[in-house]
């Protein structure tokens, strides 16, 4: 893609490195845009992890998951991964690490963090870049959506694997 | 919404602290936070820079727009609204492709161009249209075929069939971004398109200046350049709150 891209512009006639320039001072600019954004952001999922809210919350849901027989260690990554992508992948890494890959948690834990995405932290970038302050729906659907890849994921993996 | 989310961090966390007498982690935390949110969007810099100027190559060069015709009928159908042609629908396009590639690292850049495009077409700059919740879904869910961080992790750790969760994670991540679709759809039919009302208006001259024949992308400078022009100014001049 690296190559192709500017070969094939070049064959068109296209000044590539000009081109190239015109269009990075754009990603510098949108990258520095999206800095207020993203520390609001990241400052209160960091206070929400560290005060043990996080872990009050799941506390509360802790019993459901038990009834069902889903292993409850991979709840607290269901509620980490749409807030942040790197705590998430550090937790996914954690419960690979303590019960092994080839565990159900393990395997349920990697589907969950292959599945979705960072729904706060794309709608930060996303939106922040454009200054839309007013996201309307998006958030719900996203974590909707994030709900559904989440209980999906446990269910796939507990049919598949189980 | 994100306005009470954030409220409800902040307060939720304050109390937590109070009560589990982790008030000097919780400052120690914010500013944790703070910095790593520097952190990332300086570490966006380099992608971003990349990225867009090799994505001007691919727009100027007309790739964008051979990709956005390609896939016009799954784009159509997501976004009803876009004007065909538009280079939205391109960026649109090479950010569903990152995606689904799994080049994360690629989206992102492509998805803020989306956006700024999509900007471009809407009246109310401060609030996002029914087309921006619609992208925003679909990045949220995001199709992975291959997750390939995950692999390298498990095989990291041994595991006897590190990419056994291909298939699993295929299935979750395709239920999640139906429900992402179908929501989206859901929340569309019941509000309607309330900041479409001043159709003459200022905000919407893309609009009505681009011609609705022309399937395939012109791919010269004024269309794209213009509309990324308006896209940025506008993302300046009143995008420093918070979201």
């Amino acid at each position: 893609m690296i190559v192709f891209i500017p070969l094939y512009a070049a064959f068109r006639k296209v000044p590539v490195y000009e081109t190239f320039l015109e269009g990075a001072k754009g990603g510098f600019d949108t990258a520095i845009n999206i800095i207020p954004h993203l520390v609001g952001m990241m400052v209160a999922i960091s206070m929400f992890r560290a005060s043990g809210a996080m872990d009050m919350l799941s506390g509360l849901i802790r019993p459901l998951f038990d009834y069902f027989g889903v292993p409850s260690e991979v709840l607290p990554l269901g509620m980490l991964r749409p807030l942040t992508g790197a705590g998430s992948l550090a937790f996914t890494t954690e419960l690979i690490k303590t019960y092994g890959p080839d565990s159900m948690i393990g395997r349920i834990a990697s589907t969950i963090q292959g599945s979705t995405d960072t729904t706060l932290y794309v709608l930060t970038v996303y939106f922040g870049a454009v200054g839309i302050r007013r996201s309307r729906y998006a958030l719900k659907v996203g974590l909707f959506s994030d709900l559904v890849g989440f209980v999906a994921a446990i269910i796939i993996c507990l049919f598949v694997f189980g | 919404m994100v306005n009470w989310i954030w409220l409800f961090f902040i307060v939720a966390s304050f109390i937590a602290a109070a009560l589990t007498g982790r008030m000097e982690a919780l400052t120690e935390a914010a500013f944790e936070g703070a910095k790593s949110g520097v952190t990332v969007s300086l570490g966006l810099i380099s992608v971003m820079v990349f990225w867009l100027g090799l994505m001007r190559i691919a727009e100027d060069g007309g790739l964008l727009s051979k990709l956005a015709s390609l896939l016009q009928p799954v784009v159509r159908f997501l976004f009803p609204d876009v004007p065909k042609g538009h280079p939205a629908l391109g960026y649109i396009m090479s950010n569903m492709s990152a995606n689904i590639l799994g080049l994360g690292n690629a989206a992102t850049p492509m998805g803020i161009k989306a956006m700024q495009e999509l900007q471009s077409l809407n009246p109310d700059k401060s609030t996002a249209t029914p087309a921006m919740c619609t992208l925003l879904a679909l990045n949220t869910s995001s199709i992975t075929l291959v997750p390939t961080t995950l692999i390298a992790i498990r095989m990291t750790y041994s595991s006897a069939h590190p990419a056994e969760i291909v298939g699993t994670t295929l299935a979750a991540t395709l239920i999640a971004t139906a429900a992402a679709i179908l929501a989206d759809r859901w929340y569309r039919s019941r509000s309607g398109p309330p900041n479409w009302k001043d159709h003459s208006g200022k905000g919407n001259r893309s609009t009505t200046e681009r011609p609705e024949t022309s399937l395939t992308l012109t791919g010269g400078r004024a269309g794209p350049a213009a509309s990324v022009d308006g896209g940025l100014t506008a993302g300046g001049g009143k995008g420093e709150a918070v979201v």
